[in-house]
């Protein structure tokens, strides 16, 4: 009989954690259906020079990430400074994909903040990103040596996202 | 099924204004544009979760609608279309997602909750009505009720 008063107790206590768990989960967070599947194509101009074309083709072989950002993008100026670091660290090759930009824009910007990029392509009209199923930069892929996407990384990489799950996925991946 | 009937009304309704609203770009063909609109709106912009492809005017759904409406003009199906959505997107882009294993409790969640709910109101009016047809005494324990208050009052009488 007493038990029966403890319900609503538990009832309460479950609900906590469902909403405690709610709180925590980011709706913007839409697992993507891309990984594991191999890298959308794409042939874009070079934001240095738009007479040299770039496909994920030329990436074949190594592992490497693919960086959605752009110059009128809040989120990729807070992990711009992580990508610069990682650069330096030359852990793994930063390829830029700069979403719906224009090029004098994103030009200043890396003048003002820094290049970590090895190379980076233009998608003016965002046609790439939505191959990608971009719908929010920044966005980053880590692509294999057989060009297959292993991992996006929705939103800026922040150092945990970097030490934790990005760098041990590229270790694993260059040593296979 | 009942939400399979419903459903249409229900997104027509809370639609109407967002296509009044949405004065469709003067296409040449009407039809196609009236695909691109039912299509459109059975889609989920990422951008504002909460709404559609054909209500919204987050710059990702104005260039979805746009690349729905060129693989229209190709002459792609509906279903193909959907399915190039999913591929990059995910089912998260359909406001009706399929039944499969991953969208299992998305589906079935409910009707269980409804079923678990049930059983409980269940036995528990069942469990009130036997405790109403039980007499509230049984003859003797009213006669000894009835003793022990007598014995009671004349304690107290005297």
């Amino acid at each position: 009989m007493k038990a029966r008063y403890l319900i609503p107790l538990a009832i309460f206590v479950a609900m906590l954690a469902f909403l405690g768990v709610g709180l925590k989960l980011d709706p913007r967070e839409v697992p993507s259906p891309l990984i594991d599947k191999p890298a959308p194509a794409f042939r874009l101009q070079t934001l240095d020079s738009p007479s040299r074309v770039m496909t994920p083709e030329d990436m074949r072989g190594q592992v490497w990430l693919l960086n959605v950002w752009a110059s009128w993008c809040g989120g990729c100026r807070e992990e711009h400074p992580v990508l610069v670091e990682l650069a330096k660290s030359r852990a793994v090759p930063i390829y830029g994909l700069d979403y719906k930009d224009q090029p004098g824009d994103a030009r200043r910007w890396l003048a003002d903040f820094g290049n970590p990029y090895t190379a980076i392509v233009s998608d003016p009209d965002g046609r790439a990103g939505i191959e990608y199923g971009v719908y929010g930069v920044p966005e980053t892929f880590v692509i294999d040596k057989a060009g297959v996407i292993r991992y996006k990384q929705i939103g800026p990489i922040t150092p945990k996202a970097l030490q934790d799950t990005i760098l041990p996925l590229v270790r694993k991946l260059n040593a296979a | 099924m009942l939400l399979k009937f419903i459903s249409p009304f229900l997104l027509a309704a809370m639609l109407a204004p967002a296509f009044a609203k949405e004065a469709a770009p003067a296409a040449a063909d009407p039809v196609a544009e009236a695909r691109l609109m039912e299509l459109s709106s059975e889609l989920r912009c990422l951008v504002c979760q909460n709404q559609t492809i054909a209500d919204s005017n987050a710059e990702l759904a104005v260039d979805l609608r746009n690349e729905i409406r060129e693989k229209i003009q190709t002459g792609m199906s509906d279903a193909e279309i959907k399915d190039f959505m999913v591929a990059r997107y995910g089912d998260f882009v359909l406001y009706r997602p399929p039944v499969k294993g991953t969208t299992l409790a998305l589906w079935v969640g409910p009707f269980l909750l409804l079923a678990v709910g049930g059983g409980i109101l269940f036995f528990n009016l069942r469990r009130r009505r036997q405790r109403d047809a039980e007499p509230e005494l049984s003859r003797d324990d009213q006669a000894l009720a009835d003793s022990l208050l007598q014995t009671d009052t004349t304690k107290e009488t005297r």
